[in-house]
């Protein structure tokens, strides 16, 4: 029999209006390294928030036994006190507090009247670093080292709490080829030393590479849990767990007439804006008139990214390339630019980047073109009714009236006003960042007849979407990215989910 | 490809099981006659006049009337006129998201100024008006360059701004105060326009203003109410509009009557009303006014609607300069000199009208009415208090505890609103 450090038994954990995880069983022997893949947002994140004690005992279903005893945690402490501690994708370290500082932040070590003993706590330090392979001072601050040093500051963190169920959320994300490979070997040398690890991953070659089992969840469920043992998995037939389900969502039907070109991008660089490394690399795509063209790629492979460099370089520096709009080049410096050069898009966080949620509908309408509605300098506050009418209407916008504030509507709704805005604007060239991301079915089902009719107008449209079957319904074309990269172009008719996903996943050999 | 069937739930059907959101629908169409309704739906609005005019009640009774009597009036206008002019430029400050901690040290400076080339070296009146206003622009200008290009939150740089102007103030002034400023001068604050019409016991100029003022008001919201029927928008019923018309006219005019009773028409009323009138359009009528709403609301939606942000938040420090200029030009008038000290604690003043008058701490929301309403509750209550003989220190008491509960009633309104999502 399998000696088994952890059992979820039949996890379900519902959001008001959502069931994120239906039934989820998760079994992991101890000391090997189980991966945890699945697409965005299959409910990767919140089995392990479950696991974890984020959502305490009782606010869901199911059993979770470690190492042998049924277990219920009420908060992250709990959880820490056996043993399992979870790194998230987004470091929790303070930049300005030294290493030691960071590691022992929250288990302070205390010597005599409850002062901290600081050079038990250094000397500490510098044996758990150099059980990480991090040659650094302790008491160097954390915000001097990279990406690839804060999360080896996060392990030692982890093995000063004697971890026994180490948890990595998605570690090799923001790390460049060399830091990943150390990463990948590190957890290879506490798997032999008895650490268990959870490791939640896009990239199937770290998949393949390092992990002994990998639990393949979708849409909330489990599908398997597959033996990389014996060498049969391959990486296609991982994609094919995490893809294998049917297009149970509808699209309206369209016909294509692509036009001439509208928009053509060349080679077109940007860097992060703090670190240094290239977010989108050399990038080259077009969209022509009367088309929708889907950008597809995970979580971390510049999208969102490319899209706000283009839009008048609202993400990144030391941008480079070319950007054409009819065959004209444009070279937009801000965003208010690229609105004149017919671009508009559409941000994926419309809480946050999108609508201004204390103000009503008609003043979000008319954010981003006063220009239209005023003279001199004085809007016509009557016109701008009008026109926000209007496209209440046709939009289809439920809300009493245009003086309702955003911030009470739906999400559905809420994204409606956020395409009235751009629509408002008159763009050749609109992109759509996730349009569809946390609203219901049936008001997807009205944003994708918006599309329609927009391209059928002879708009181009670029969408981006974690969704590979909504790209699949949507799209006349596909690219996909990768690592910054663009890794394949896919017309609809070519395309399926598992041949996007290889292309999704596609990345540079590691050294492993 | 994959293009089926289209949603067998109609749209339509699910917003129907919500009737919670569809109450309000009605209410905002049809509603409009009924005067509750309004109230409440402008609670945060209307519950600052009614406190208005309920701490207006309060004093008049607690001073045997003496509050509202024509001498009182008129004092009560030309002693915080100065704090009403910088409350209309903080208020803009405040929807912006930012604050200005140095008005009172840029009023004292811009009064140094003016009273240096006009005492000090025999300047006319004009040219030290000018003078300060120059001045108050170039601070403007400075305060907005850190803050807007920079990226310094403009609490540190009005805090050094505070420090700075006030150590200038010191060294233009060489630490001595400068007076009297000649007649011309001084009666910017404390001159009346009366007798051009002459009447008996009272000045038919001041109640002829007041008319023309009620005229004015009444002509523009006809022509607002006509332009929205021409865009088919929902008005008020008419009755409504003529009492709201009839009721704003008659506390015009009865304010201007007080005022006739006593010595006339302050100038600084005029100077007063103009800027309210201007900034009041500035904020609501303007794309430059959307856009200090917009950066306040939410700066990254507005920088990714091609709010030009910097520019935008600059200009708000220029014209917070300009109306510290205007209230340093009132004040050195009204105390007839310049004093190292003035304008001493004015900032405070001016971010508290703001805030009682409805402004929101977290930026987006406020209004230049609100904030002169708010303005106006402290001077009535601070006036009051004299009248009475409440001790000073008892009076800075009560004005601590009215703008915390002022600001707390604000908050406990948006949890309400936010807890009926």
């Amino acid at each position: 029999m399998d000696d088994h450090i952890l059992e979820m038994r039949g996890i379900t954990k519902t959001f008001p209006g959502v069931k994120a995880l239906e039934d989820v069983n998760l079994a992991v022997r101890r000391g090997e390294i189980h991966a945890i893949c699945g697409e965005n947002g299959a409910g990767k994140s919140t089995l392990m928030k479950v696991l974890s004690g984020v959502y305490p005992a009782g606010s869901y279903d199911g059993e979770i036994v470690y190492d042998g005893q049924p277990v219920r945690f009420s908060g992250i402490r709990d959880s820490e006190h056996v043993g399992i501690v979870i790194i998230h994708q987004e470091l929790a370290l303070v930049p300005y507090l030294s290493i030691a500082e960071n590691i022992f932040l929250g288990s302070e070590r205390r010597g005599r009247f409850g002062l901290i003993d600081w050079n038990k706590a250094n000397a500490e330090a510098a044996r758990l670093l150099a059980e990480v392979g991090l040659e650094e001072n302790p008491v160097t601050p954390v915000g001097q080292l990279g990406v690839g040093k804060q999360q080896l500051v996060e392990i030692a963190k982890a093995l000063s709490k004697d971890v026994r169920l180490l948890i990595l959320d998605e570690p090799t994300a923001a790390l460049n080829d060399t830091d990943s490979a150390h990463l990948l070997d590190l957890m290879r040398r506490l798997r032999d030393r008895g650490i268990t690890c959870i490791m939640i991953s896009h990239k199937l070659g770290e998949i393949t590479a390092v992990s002994d089992n990998v639990t393949v969840i979708r849409d909330g469920k489990t599908v398997e849990t597959l033996s990389l043992h014996a060498g049969e998995v391959t990486q296609e037939r991982i994609i094919r767990g995490m893809v294998g389900r049917d297009l149970e969502s509808y699209y309206p039907e369209r016909e294509s007439h692509p036009g001439e070109e509208v928009l053509r991008v060349e080679d077109w660089t940007v860097w992060h804006p703090t670190q240094d490394r290239k977010v989108v690399d050399g990038a080259n795509f077009t969209v022509r008139a009367g088309e929708v063209v889907g950008i597809a790629g995970l979580m971390g492979a510049g999208r969102t990214e490319l899209a706000m460099s283009i839009f008048g370089r609202a993400y990144g520096r030391n941008i480079t390339g070319r950007m054409f709009v009819h065959g004209k080049e444009v070279r937009p410096r801000n965003v208010a630019e690229a609105i004149d050069a017919g671009i508009a898009y559409a941000t994926e966080d419309r809480k946050h980047y999108g609508l201004n949620l204390i103000e009503d509908i008609r003043r979000n309408v008319s954010a981003a073109a006063l220009s239209k509605l005023s003279s001199k300098g004085f809007v016509n506050g009557n016109e701008e009714i009008k026109v926000a009418e209007g496209y209440r209407k046709s939009m289809n916008v439920r809300a009493p009236s245009v003086a309702s504030v955003v911030g009470k509507l739906s999400g559905g709704n809420q994204q409606k006003v956020v395409l009235s805005k751009w629509l408002y604007t008159d763009p050749e060239v609109l992109i759509l960042d996730e349009p569809t991301r946390g609203i219901d079915v049936g008001a997807k089902y009205e944003i994708y007849t918006i599309i329609n009719r927009l391209v059928a107008a002879g708009k181009a449209v670029l969408v981006i979407s974690s969704e590979l079957p909504e790209l699949l319904g949507i799209c006349d074309r596909v690219y996909t990215l990768s690592a910054g990269r663009i890794t394949g172009e896919v017309p609809v008719g070519q395309a399926t989910q598992e041949n996007l996903m290889e292309l999704m996943t596609k990345e540079k050999e590691l050294a492993a | 490809m994959t293009r089926t069937v289209p949603p067998s739930s109609e749209p339509e059907a699910q917003s129907s099981t919500a009737p919670k959101d569809v109450a309000p629908a009605v209410a905002l169409h049809t509603g409009t006659s009924d005067v509750r309704a309004l109230l409440t739906s402008n609670l945060r609005q209307s519950g600052i006049y009614i406190a208005f005019v309920a701490i207006i009640a309060l004093f008049t009774v607690l001073t045997d009337g003496t509050l509202l009597s024509p001498g009182n009036v008129t004092n009560i206008v030309l002693q915080y006129s100065y704090i009403l002019i910088l409350a209309i430029g903080m208020v803009i400050v405040i929807i912006a998201g930012h604050i200005d901690l140095s008005v009172g040290s840029v009023v004292a400076l811009t009064g140094a100024v003016s009273a240096v080339l006009v005492i000090r070296q025999g300047m006319p009146w004009w040219a030290g008006v000018l003078a300060a206003v120059a001045t108050g622009l170039a601070i403007g200008a400075w305060q907005g360059f850190w803050v807007a290009y920079v990226g310094i939150p403009a609490f540190i740089v009005t805090l050094a701004g505070m420090l700075l102007f006030r150590g200038l103030t010191l060294q233009v002034l060489d630490n001595i105060s400068l007076s009297p400023f000649p007649q011309e001068y001084s009666r910017i604050a404390s001159g009346f326009l009366n007798g051009l019409l002459g009447g008996n016991g009272y000045d038919a100029f001041t109640l002829l203003i007041g008319g023309i003022a009620v005229a004015g008001y009444a002509v523009s919201n006809w022509r607002t109410r006509t332009a929205r029927i021409r865009y088919e928008q929902p008005v008020e019923s008419f009755p409504l509009f003529v009492a709201k018309i009839v009721l704003v006219g008659a506390v015009v005019m009865a304010f201007a009557w007080q005022l006739a009773h006593a010595r006339g028409l302050p100038i600084v009323l005029i100077i007063l009303a103009v800027l309210i009138i201007t900034y009041g359009i500035i904020t609501t009528r303007t794309v430059f006014g959307r856009q200090v709403y917009a950066i306040g609301g939410n700066l990254a939606a507005a920088t990714l609607s091609g709010v030009k942000v910097r520019a935008v938040n600059f200009w708000i420090f220029v014209n917070m300069g300009f109306l510290a200029a205007v209230a340093g030009v009132v004040f050195s008038s009204r105390s007839n000199g310049a004093q190292p000290s003035a304008g001493n604690m004015f900032e405070l003043d001016a971010i508290a009208a703001a805030f009682i008058g409805g402004a929101a701490v977290t930026g987006g929301v406020g209004t230049v009415v609100g904030a002169m309403v708010g303005g106006l509750i402290m001077a009535v209550m601070s006036n009051g208090m004299q009248l009475m003989g409440v001790d000073q220190s008892i009076q800075s008491v009560v004005k601590g505890l009215v703008l915390l509960l002022a600001v707390a009633f604000d908050v406990y309104n948006k949890r309400r609103a936010g807890a009926s999502r």
